[in-house]
């Protein structure tokens, strides 16, 4: 559909004049179409930013309760039985309890704040914004993608207040474990609410990733050419193809749980005696590592699925505020290709010890291993960027450099785990969380502070207010390191993970004091979000407000649009595009909009 | 501790306050001082914080790895933990290297080229050379390290030499059970359906089968002899659970209906580990490294690496699972009669009557 058609439905017409003040008054718009149903990308990121919050807060707040068991094993916290009721008996989680918050935080944070927080709220703001749309290839669509996210929501919660708890089975919720109720209380109906939140959320990321897809391609301005679309724009298109094409998958593996825990199939399971119920389950011949394959076929591309956008949005703030052009951008563009292809293909890294045929296994080490290719590249590419700029410090650009480092941090240990032999060792300690916490975790937070930052002022019209953005960085980096830089150390010690107490391990214990500083750090870092969020929703309505359409001297043209600008974006014509989005710094000038024409004495160069 | 709760929450609050009134008074001054004056000194501050970082950082590092690196449990205690930890010690100078230069460089930057009313940015969007040295040199490294990876994955997934020992190790909700094949070094067959818990039968051996006779099924520990090559053949009961030797650096997961194996040896006995740890309480543990249920923290078992004569003498004290099944057919203490000898394959009817189909 063409932009124009976008926002008049049937009532488009094909002649070429534009009418001016489009889009500024053509709805009669209530608050259920504006605020709740709405059809406008701008305003459908908000809601997904939003809910992400909300998410984040809850996700975060269940770590720092499992921090407290790991952290005081010997403490009780009268106060949280009071709040938590026979989870928290006698104020001591409950191994039941502790295994399902750290299944709801990884399920969490991983899909519902760093999928669809993250590309939701970037590929639909930033997407139509930045390649001259008016909105979305379906407006329709995407208001059902965030939709059906909020409905996956409230089915993932409301597993929290049922009688037997929320699914405990890790957020990778391998079978048999999470097929079986009588093999854990947590896969009784939470494991069906899980599943089906799961569904839900696959719908949403498809419904959601189709669309970024048909938008990039279809419906850029004139002369946006793809070689002219900003890094953030090609990392949003990479991460939207990763997704339709690798959570079918997931949801396949999902549907044939679905089968084996109510319909008597087979599939995961054979040769089970279970315990706790003195029974020979009749299942027979089927493989529990099936189960593994499909879910990393997915569980692999979703780390980059998070990972990319973050990379896009970094690649932006770096060059804009280094106010000088990312330094190789087909490079770049071509390192993300190559990681969006192969990260296909490394699944079996997170299986290297379940039997997998080891012959098979040293074909996985080595696309993994070459997976660090691209990566590099990307790194001395933004490491390039920074040579000779003339950098201003927002708290954008700092939260883009605390990114690099803790990519660079954790993507040198994803080379240990990567190594079949080494992951023998290292595979479910300490040092995988530490190594995925850092590279994927953190620096996803980070690349997504880093757009919130940037484009806050597009998205509300003002500013976040700068002292607590920098107080925000700086103990949010200093924290994580401290938190997960001495995590190796437990992970070389063999530490195994999902253990809520150490003191029973001759071979483990020597880290109590460890974990109890761990602890601390870790509630004092969860505090400082919360003085973010603070930050987020004061500024909204009283923050600075922006003066100028431009606030950042940048050149792409999200920044030509009004101040607060409406459904369709642009008041009259869609600009056209003349360049590439990243001269700054050419021929003396500070920077030059994607709309400016190539003058007759510019010198060479894209 | 609801006090001390309430305390902590109170000390946030006011935090938060002290915190929001500079945010805002800040905001304020910059307009009084001018926005241009306000940047240029947050620039300077930052510009001079990532440099404190980078040198405090390097610094914890270092300082970091020399308090926790006497944790990590010393010399590894088997061949194949050997091989793992030089392939470690590669990769970690690799890494090493490539961790400093580019932190260094990262922060260096941004320290030295920091906004300056003056400075003009270089116009610089690409170099093909430059490009080109930066792809083959990982390239070149992440390939050497490819090809020491899978030396030694070869060498330790190959297949177990001739005289190993081989032991049968079972993961069930939460703990392990061990089986050692007995004197005619085969395992007798078993089958789930035949577990009986209340009939000593854990693995569900089928009594059918001679060869189960004298397999000896434990739950006390796993014994292991000192420069003994032992092939684990590991099988799950319920769950997915995983062998963790965090000592010997293996781990190999169990798997319900899919049973794996692993094999290494032991180079010292614990005994040996106790002294060379300085721990008089030292054992080898056992951990369960995949998420198995609610009791998956402590599902320990214990490993004995003992010499060859005090394994044999360990062996000889042993019941065999069939006689823990039968007490009746105990050679000690029934019928002074020429011991049941497991080879025999004379089946009382009772043992019949227990076994189930297959
Ligand atoms: C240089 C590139 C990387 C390599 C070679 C690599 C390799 C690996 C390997 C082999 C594992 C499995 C470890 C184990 O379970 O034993 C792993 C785990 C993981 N990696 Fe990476 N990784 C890399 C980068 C990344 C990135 C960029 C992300 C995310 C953005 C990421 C996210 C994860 C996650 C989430 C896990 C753990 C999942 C779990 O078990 O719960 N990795 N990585
Ligand atoms: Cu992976
Ligand atoms: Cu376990």
């Amino acid at each position: 559909m063409s932009n124009e058609a976008i926002l008049h439905g049937s009532e488009v017409s094909t002649h070429e004049a534009h009418h001016d003040g489009h889009g500024e008054h053509h709805h009669h718009e209530t608050f259920i179409s504006k605020y709740v149903f709405s059809m406008d990308h701008k305003m459908i990121a908000k809601q997904f930013l939003i809910t992400g919050i909300i998410w984040a807060i809850l996700g975060g707040l269940m770590s720092v309760l499992f921090r407290l068991q790991l952290g005081f094993p010997d403490t009780t916290f009268p106060w949280l039985e009071n709040i938590l009721g026979h989870w928290a008996k006698g104020g001591k989680i409950q191994p039941e309890f502790y295994y399902a918050l750290v299944t709801m935080h990884g399920t969490v944070l991983v899909f519902f704040v760093l999928t669809a927080g993250l590309s939701g709220t970037f590929a639909n703001f930033l997407i139509p914004l930045q390649i001259g749309a008016r909105d979305m290839a379906s407006p329709f669509m995407n208001m059902l993608s965030y939709w059906f996210f909020f409905i996956s929501s409230v089915v993932m919660i409301s597993s929290l207040f049922i009688q037997t708890g929320p699914a405990s089975g890790g957020w990778t919720s391998y079978p048999p474990l999470s097929a079986l109720g009588d093999a854990s209380i947590g896969s009784k109906t939470g494991m069906d609410l899980w599943l089906i939140a799961m569904a839900l959320f696959v719908v949403s990321s498809l419904l959601g990733g189709l669309n970024y897809i048909s938008t990039i391609l279809n419906m850029r301005t004139k002369g946006m050419s793809m070689t002219r679309l900003p890094l953030t724009v090609w990392a949003l298109f990479f991460t939207a193809v990763l997704g339709v094409l690798s959570f079918p998958v997931l949801l396949s593996g999902f549907i044939l749980l679905l089968f084996d825990r109510h319909a008597g199939t087979s599939f995961y399971l054979s040769d089970i005696f279970l315990a706790s119920t003195q029974k020979a389950l009749p299942n027979e011949g089927g493989s529990a590592i099936l189960y593994q394959h499909l879910f990393w076929f997915l569980g692999h591309p979703e780390v980059y699925i998070i990972l990319l956008p973050a990379m896009g949005m970094v690649s932006e703030v770096m060059s804009t505020n280094a106010r000088k052009p990312i330094f190789g951008y087909m490079a770049m563009v071509g390192s993300i290709f190559a990681i969006t292809i192969l990260a296909f293909l490394v699944w079996a890294h997170h299986m290297f010890v379940t039997g997998l045929n080891p012959f098979l296994g040293s074909f996985f080490v080595l696309l993994t291993l070459l997976i660090a290719v691209p990566s590099a590249i990307k790194v001395f590419n933004w490491l390039t960027t920074l040579w000779r700029g003339n950098i201003r410090f927002t708290p954008a650009m700092l939260f883009a450099i605390g990114f690099v480092s803790l990519f660079i941090s954790g993507g040198l240990t994803g080379i240990w785990l990567g190594n079949s032999s080494l992951d023998i060792h290292l595979h479910d300690t300490y040092f995988v969380i530490a190594h995925f916490h850092i590279v994927m975790g953190v620096a996803s937070f980070f690349g997504m502070f880093c757009g919130v930052y940037h484009w806050f002022p597009k998205m509300y019209g003002r500013y976040l207010n700068n002292t607590m953005g920098y107080i925000h960085f700086w103990i949010t980096i200093v924290g994580a390191y401290l938190i997960f830089w001495p995590m190796h150390y437990e992970g070389l010690a063999g530490m195994p993970r999902r253990y809520l107490d150490y003191s029973g391990w001759a071979s483990f214990n020597q880290f109590g004091g460890l974990n109890h500083f761990i602890s601390i750090v870790s509630i004092i870092v969860f505090a400082v979000q919360l003085l973010f969020v603070f930050n987020f929703f004061y500024s909204i309505f009283k923050g600075r407000r922006v003066k100028s359409e431009n606030p950042w001297g940048s050149n792409t043209l999200e920044w030509t649009t009004p101040i607060h600008p409406g459904h369709g974006n642009w008041v009259g014509e869609i600009p056209e595009v003349h360049r590439w989005a990243y001269d700054y710094g050419k021929d003396g000038r500070e920077f030059i909009p994607q709309t400016e024409p190539i003058s007759a004495n510019e010198s060479e160069h894209h | 501790m609801t006090m001390s709760a309430f305390f902590i929450i109170a000390v946030l609050l006011l935090g938060f306050l002290i915190v929001f009134q500079i945010a805002k008074a800040s905001e304020y001054v910059a307009v009084l001082k001018g926005e241009k004056k306000t940047f240029e000194q947050n620039n300077r501050i930052n510009g001079f914080l990532l440099l404190a970082f980078l040198i405090l950082g390097l610094i914890g590092v270092y300082w970091c790895n020399a308090l926790l690196k006497p944790k990590i449990l010393g010399e590894a205690a088997s061949d194949h933990g050997q091989k793992i930890d030089s392939m470690l010690y590669i990769t970690l100078v690799i890494t090493g290297i490539v961790f400093v230069l580019t932190q260094v460089l990262l922060f260096w930057f941004a320290f030295k080229y920091q906004y300056k009313e003056n400075r003009k940015a270089f116009y610089f969007p690409h170099n093909n050379k430059l490009e080109l040295i930066w792809t083959v040199i990982p390239a070149i490294t992440l390939t050497i390290l490819v090809g020491f990876g899978l030396y030694y994955w070869f060498k330790i997934t190959g297949d177990a030499p001739k005289d190993a020992m081989t032991v049968e190790i079972t993961g069930k909700q939460f703990a392990w059970i061990y089986r050692y094949p007995g004197k005619d070094n085969t395992f007798g067959k078993k089958y789930y359906k035949n577990i009986n818990e209340a009939q000593s039968n854990q693995l569900g051996l089928l009594w059918d089968d001679p060869a189960s006779h004298d397999d000896i099924v434990t739950t006390e520990a796993l014994y292991l002899v000192k420069g003994q090559p032992v092939k684990l053949v590991i099988n799950s009961r319920d769950v997915v659970h995983d062998v963790g030797l965090s000592h010997f650096r293996m781990k190999m997961d169990a798997v319900p209906g899919t049973p794996t194996t692993m094999w290494f040896t032991p180079l010292y006995t614990t005994e040996e580990m106790k002294q060379k740890t300085n721990n008089p309480n030292f054992e080898y543990e056992i951990s369960c490294d995949q998420m198995c249920g609610k009791g998956h923290y402590s599902m320990k078992g214990i490993i004995k690496v003992v010499s060859q004569s005090d394994f044999i003498l360990w062996r000889a004290k042993q019941k065999a699972n069939y006689v823990q099944a039968f007490p009746e057919k105990d050679p000690a203490t029934a019928a002074p009669a020429p011991a049941a000898d497991s080879t025999k394959s004379t089946k009382p009817a009772a043992d019949s009557a227990a076994t189930a189909k297959k």
